[in-house]
């Protein structure tokens, strides 16, 4: 009998659980943020900083940047996120999708810069390469060596085969997985860098787009380049390790881990706060966060959390962020994009 | 002799050869598993030890209503805008009259975690009086002094600190101002992005809201399925046909539910994302198959006998379930049911789809506030680049162990206790 009255009542209350949310959206008091791992760190500090101040503390997920638009994008409505995070600029046809949706109008905020760099142990010997020297040490198909224009499989072992001045070690490279942004960001910033600097593969770019793509971003696949995952604190673990590996993350990791790695200096720049901010440090690229604009006013706080990240204490040059890796905006574009975050301009989709 | 001695003797010592062999192999094996056991326990109690540990700086903190920008401790917003941190900033540079420059002042600054700011405040809340005073106070480090302090000698050369900063934490490590306290923040608190402020309490409670949904619906249509399925289900193709499945779907990858849950309970039903209850409905999805083979299982090993007495007696097909077959078996399908949730405590995978891996700082206050479950939040620390979350990480991991432990020995101890032999 006992258990009888115990199972009716569980029963009930489960019921009772499912019955009392609505089959529709409910109304929502925190600030849901979606998008890239690469701005997650970035995101979650604002976030935090935001919440201490008497706000609900927005929720951040870490979905990648294109899982984070396509949620985003979904429609407008408590049940889609307000917020996304991406670690290169929204593709046309996500804009597309965004608009097709309901989603109407969207604001673009550019929050700052962030470098990828190839670092080794501190124990290691610290280098200096090229991109030419990355593109030879790292694509699938490379120049054959004798100078002729034709490609060959990646005939290269160590540093010294591709570049004399290189120590005489094998090539090692510890790098993140095809589905993660830093990887789209270093093929095509670092290897197809390297591959526009002959000529006739340049040439190639003309004539047939995806052919120059395939032969310009892709990377070797007889185990030199070695898929470490998506969790680059693995890969400073393992360079530690390994003094004679090298290792492909962002700047905020070597940031933190100083005293462990060191970054090799690329086209003779080495990656530092000043270097990657200027644009002279070659494989950087630009954080973005979006904005809705529907669910402004609707969910309470998404002003206040655009204006803690876009104030000076946050992403400035001496701003909090910037203690965490973040590569702070030129003076003058920070201040255009604080007025442009704030005063929520809708894009046109011209810009993209 | 006869023939067969013969043939026995021959063969006799290799026959105890096998079995010697078969024996070590036994040993061997246990041996690895233990040996892995241990691997897996130093490291993780080497690395997370001391993260149950923080240390603390001493300061003297004047609460100037100047500096903190605070005329009425008693008016909230004048409270929450304060500027803590200037006070703090006055306090160290009383200690340390002859750091000059912008560069130094800053580095100097660093020394204190930001979450002493907050820790002033509520000071200050509680005693609206201190407003004025002065008193010393210990106040939380940031996590680079902490992890320098904790570091040996040799160890401190690769400290992220300056080579000033280095200076001034030694020089009030010798002078005592410095203190190691329990990491008290790591269970009151939830995940924060400065690892000496983070804590899992808001993971603690998200995994205890999501595996209460879990138990108060997997456990009750579990058994309801065992006993029709046991009792009074007829053989047929068709009821076969469904073991089969149940069968398999104990099989299922998790990661399955978890997009099953993204497409039906988020998608079709409306409910939000990140909530302990979605959580809880997708691991119902995964635990419910366990929670029937195991009562199945309970079920059979309670002997016919009792039933034809009870029917013999003159009770119903109900009567005797519930009165006899049931409590009989009941210890069993407890078992079935804390074994089931032990997994789902532990599980990642379907979560994911469902965005509970996600950043969240405020602790949840019932099954409907967006929260994150312990495994997601050791996987979201183990990925952070702060150093000092390595330990948090394996701290968080001793913690889980700890409720897995836990919970298999609750199972056991209740198998012990209730099981009947007959």
């Amino acid at each position: 009998m006992n258990f009888k009255m115990k199972a009716t009542l569980a029963g009930a209350a489960a019921a009772l659980a499912m019955a009392s949310v609505p089959g529709t959206a409910m109304a929502r008091d925190t600030i849901s943020i979606v998008g890239s791992s690469t701005v997650y760190p970035f995101a979650t500090v604002v976030a935090e900083r935001f919440g201490r101040t008497g706000n609900a503390t927005p929720k951040i997920e870490s979905t990648g940047s294109g899982g984070g638009m396509k949620l985003f994008c979904q429609g407008v409505g408590t049940q889609h996120p307000d917020i996304t995070n991406a670690s290169r600029r929204m593709k046309k046809s996500e804009f597309e999708l965004c608009q097709s949706n309901g989603v109407k109008d969207i604001t673009e905020v550019k929050v700052g810069y962030d470098g990828i760099v190839i670092a080794n142990s501190v124990k290691g010997e610290h280098i200096d390469l090229s991109l030419r020297d990355i593109f030879l040490a790292l694509a699938k198909d490379v120049p054959n060596p004798d100078g002729s224009e034709e490609l060959v499989a990646n005939p290269y072992k160590t540093w010294k085969d591709v570049n004399p001045a290189l120590p005489n070690t094998e090539i090692e490279v510890l790098g993140p997985p095809p589905t993660s942004g830093t990887r789209d960001a270093f093929n095509e910033l670092a290897i197809e860098g390297g591959c526009k600097t002959f000529p006739w593969l340049k040439a190639i770019k003309s004539e047939d787009k995806s052919k120059y793509k395939a032969i310009c971003r892709s990377v070797r696949e007889d185990g030199v380049y070695v898929e470490a995952g998506e969790n680059d604190n693995l890969i400073v673990q393992k360079l530690e390790k390994n003094p004679a590996a090298y290792g492909v993350f962002g700047y905020s990791f070597l940031d933190q881990n100083r005293g462990v790695v060191q970054a090799a200096n690329v086209d003779g720049v080495e990656p530092t706060f000043e270097a990657i901010g200027s644009g002279d440090y070659p494989v950087s690229r630009s954080l973005f966060f979006y904005v809705k604009k529907a669910h402004v006013g609707v969910v309470p706080g998404i002003e206040g959390y655009v204006k803690e990240f876009t104030s000076e204490k946050a992403w400035g040059d001496q701003g909090y962020l910037g203690e965490k890796g973040l590569i702070p905006l030129g003076d003058d574009l920070r201040k255009s994009m604080a007025k442009q975050a704030r005063s929520l301009k809708s894009m046109t989709g011209e810009e993209l | 002799m006869s023939e067969t001695t013969e043939k026995v003797r021959k063969t006799l010592a290799r026959r105890y050869r096998a079995e010697k062999r078969f024996k070590a192999f036994g040993i061997g094996s246990i041996g690895i598993g233990l040996m892995a056991l241990v691997l897996l326990f130093t490291d993780i109690i080497g690395k997370g030890h001391s993260a149950f540990f923080e240390y603390e700086v001493q300061l003297p903190i004047t609460f100037d209503a100047e500096v903190l920008d605070v005329s009425d401790p008693r008016d909230e917003d004048e409270l929450n805008y304060g500027n803590y941190q200037g006070v703090i900033r006055d306090a160290l540079a009383e200690r340390f009259p002859t750091v000059e420059g912008r560069q130094d002042t800053r580095a100097l600054n660093q020394l204190v975690s930001t979450g002493a700011g907050y820790a002033l405040r509520d000071m200050l809340r509680e005693d609206p009086s201190l407003l004025g005073e002065t008193r010393t106070l210990w106040l939380l480090a940031d996590d680079d002094v902490d992890l320098f302090l904790k570091a040996s000698e040799k160890q401190r050369e690769d400290s992220r600190l300056n080579t000033k900063q280095q200076q001034w934490v030694a020089e009030l490590e010798a002078s005592g101002e410095t203190r190691m306290v329990f990491n008290q923040s790591l269970f009151s608190y939830g995940d924060s992005r400065e690892p000496e402020q983070a804590g899992i309490l808001g993971a603690i409670l998200g995994s205890l809201f999501t595996m209460i949904v879990t138990l108060v619906l997997s456990f009750p249509v579990g058994v309801a399925a065992a006993i029709y399925l046991e009792e009074f289900a007829p053989k047929n193709k068709f009821t076969d046909f469904i073991e089969v499945n149940i069968n398999n779907l104990a099989a299922v990858p998790s990661i399955i539910f978890g997009l099953l849950g993204l497409a039906v309970i988020i998608g079709l039903f409306g409910l939000p994302r990140s909530v302990p209850l979605v959580g809880g409905i997708v691991l119902t999805l995964m635990t419910l198959p366990t929670i029937i083979i195991s009562s199945r299982a309970a079920i059979k090993a309670v002997p016919p006998s009792i039933r034809q007495a009870a029917m013999g007696l003159g009770a119903s097909k109900m009567q005797v379930v519930l009165h006899h077959v049931l409590p009989l078996a009941l210890p069993g399908m407890l078992t079935g049911a804390i074994i089931g949730m032990a997994q789902a405590l532990g599980e990642t995978a379907p979560l994911l789809m469902i965005g509970m891996v996600a950043f969240i700082v405020d602790l949840p206050a019932g099954p409907l506030d967006a929260a994150t479950v312990l495994p997601v939040q050791i996987y979201l620390w183990a990925d952070s680049p702060e150093q000092s979350f390595e330990a948090l990480a394996s701290a968080a991991i001793m913690v889980l162990l700890a409720f897995l432990i836990t919970m298999n020995t609750l199972a056991v101890v209740l198998r012990k206790r209730l099981e009947r032999r007959w």
